[in-house]
């Protein structure tokens, strides 16, 4: 069957394609490892942003928490490697499963709340685990824990001066998050996401079960987050509570896909292309001078295009389906 | 004729207001039965009943002998009910073939499949020129033809039509009209929530006239007509006599 949705389905495959090889390409004639760091942040977040938006894009359950399954990878990744001497390269594996454990443990109780109510108790979910973590010293407490470098290996994750490995450890992760993303939409899972997404009533009118659906949504997101927590904590060498569990990451875990069109396939990646080197650059640059002139940007930009294409800067190009039929691109 | 559906004394309240209150009637397999009374008549909370959207207090609601009261709109659903919203819910960030897919997907585990179903019911209701459409750009009596769509995909035995009619231009209701008599050729029985009588009578084959929450009477729509009870509970007392 050859109409519109199998057309642009295929055509979304051959462009993922090709920036994946521009993605292979880019950092090899780029020597200066400042610029590598920056792109490294900047797709590990695109991948991070895509695992939000399968459970808040594509589910429509907004989670302003998701802090909360990244620092659990990353600790249970870090705390096998350097309690158990498990490679992190399978410690991130059992990362992700924790952290899509744990998004099922919090969805139990929170998906029985809708809209607003569902991420005011992810919000407070999050500090409670941040709290924990804060306190507890088997996972080293406020400390945090010190991953012991142990010589060049891809089976560690731990690379010495080089950039380069960590480029294509996350640019894997984001292409798998990506990948995922793809196969959903186009599946029944996808269809029943959105539908709950979009009518709950008019979901299950239609035998969609409401419930399952958001926690299988809620197990994939927290799956990949928990695996980009596992390789952030590899990537920095070091995992405390306030870098990889506070709420200003929840936030920028969500801004991009929110920015970028929630719900979509490229929202998230776009949305991080922008705000993440962004955010970087204004820190590395206004940073130090008067405290906060780099948030009062990045809050600024926000501003703008929330103000401008509410819809996420993805329907700037006319992608997002929704800005076929509207002439302004803004939803009806 | 075998009945398809058989609501049992089903009373429902919500609060102290008695929506329903010992309501029984069978509808028989291939027919088209009107649901009709003045508002507040607890059409919609019994038409909820029916698709499990509503657990009625006390009675029960089976499908060819099952019981489904109770069970929950996603079983009822399976079990062969569609039903179509008197606001109509269209999944707006989807376009119109992908809404009817949603209840493609209730009868096809795989997408190929449920995008031909989607598409042959599309055809069928008449929308399949605007299937890469955005569902919300549609007009509003092709939405009320993309909830009969939608419902039609999850292959129901039995539809439940709300208000469908109500609203709509008189020829874009005799389109509907057309609509409901083809889905019915196909072998599917309909139940028709209205609360114009000039609309259901000549379209169906009986009608359940509710009236404060009560069972006012059954019957064909020449009976209905005639029914001094009916005439006084739509006109009032002073031409129940005319």
């Amino acid at each position: 069957m050859d109409n519109r949705i199998t057309r642009r389905r295929r055509r979304e495959l051959v462009v993922g394609a090709v920036l994946l090889v521009a993605l292979i390409l880019l950092p090899l004639p780029i020597g200066d490892v400042y610029t590598r760091n920056l792109i490294i942040i900047s797709i590990l977040f695109a991948g991070l942003a895509q695992a939000w938006n399968i459970l808040g894009g594509y589910c429509g359950q907004i989670s302003l928490g998701h802090s909360l399954y990244f620092g659990i990878g990353g600790y249970v990744s870090t705390l096998l490697f350097v309690q158990a001497g498990v490679p992190p390269l399978i410690g991130m594996f059992a990362g992700g499963l924790v952290g899509g454990l744990v998004a099922l443990l919090v969805g139990w109780p929170c998906f029985r709340l809708s809209g607003h109510y569902y991420a005011i108790a992810t919000v407070v979910v999050a500090e409670i685990g941040y709290l924990l973590f804060l306190n507890w010293d088997f996972v080293g407490g406020a400390m945090g824990v010190y991953i012991p470098f142990k010589g060049d290996s891809w089976l560690a994750l731990q690379f010495r001066t080089q950039k380069l490995p960590y480029h294509y450890v996350v640019l894997a992760f984001a292409a798998a998050t990506w990948l995922a993303a793809w196969c959903i939409e186009g599946s029944r899972w996808g269809f029943s996401w959105r539908a709950v997404k979009d009518d709950v009533v008019a979901a299950r009118s239609l035998g969609v079960r409401v419930f399952p659906s958001k926690m299988a949504a809620a197990a994939i997101s927290g799956f990949f987050t928990g695996m980009g927590g596992a390789i952030y904590a590899q990537y920095v060498g070091y995992i405390d509570p306030d870098s990889t569990m506070s709420g200003q990451l929840a936030i920028l875990i969500a801004l991009p896909a929110v920015l970028g069109g929630v719900g979509t396939l490229w929202g998230p990646f776009l949305g991080a292309a922008v705000l993440t080197p962004l955010s970087e650059l204004s820190r590395s640059y206004l940073g130090g001078s008067g405290r906060g002139v780099d948030l009062m940007i990045y809050g600024l930009v926000i501003v703008v295009v929330a103000l401008a294409r509410p819809a996420g800067l993805l329907s700037l190009f006319g992608l997002r389906r929704r800005a076929k039929g509207a002439p302004d691109g803004s939803p009806a | 004729m075998a009945a398809l559906l058989r609501v049992d004394c089903v009373s429902k309240s919500f609060g102290g207001v008695a929506a329903n209150v010992d309501v029984s009637f069978e509808v028989a397999a291939g027919e088209i039965l009107g649901l009709i009374g003045p508002n507040g008549a607890g059409k919609t909370s019994l038409f909820n009943a029916i698709a499990g959207e509503v657990t009625p207090d006390r009675g029960e609601i089976r499908l060819v002998g099952e019981r489904i009261s109770g069970l929950g709109p996603v079983t009822c659903a399976e079990r062969g009910i569609g039903r179509t919203f008197q606001v109509v819910r269209s999944f707006d960030s989807m376009t119109v073939l992908e809404n009817v897919m949603v209840g493609a997907y209730a009868r096809h585990r795989r997408t190929a499949p449920a995008m031909k179903a989607a598409m042959e019911t599309l055809d069928f209701c008449g929308l399949a020129s605007r299937a890469d459409r955005p569902a919300y750009n549609l007009s509003p009596p092709e939405k009320r033809r993309l909830e009969v769509a939608r419902a039609l995909a999850t292959k129901p035995r039995l539809l439940l039509l709300d208000e469908m009619l109500t609203g709509l231009t008189p020829t874009e209701a005799q389109s509907g009209v057309q609509l409901i008599r083809d889905v019915q050729a196909q072998g599917v029985t309909i139940i028709m929530v209205e609360h114009v009588m000039e609309i259901v009578l000549p379209l169906v084959s009986r009608a359940v006239v509710l009236n404060l929450g009560r069972v006012l009477t059954i019957g064909s729509p020449e009976e209905i007509v005639r029914n001094p009870d009916v005439i006084r509970a739509y006109l009032g007392d002073r031409y129940a006599a005319a």
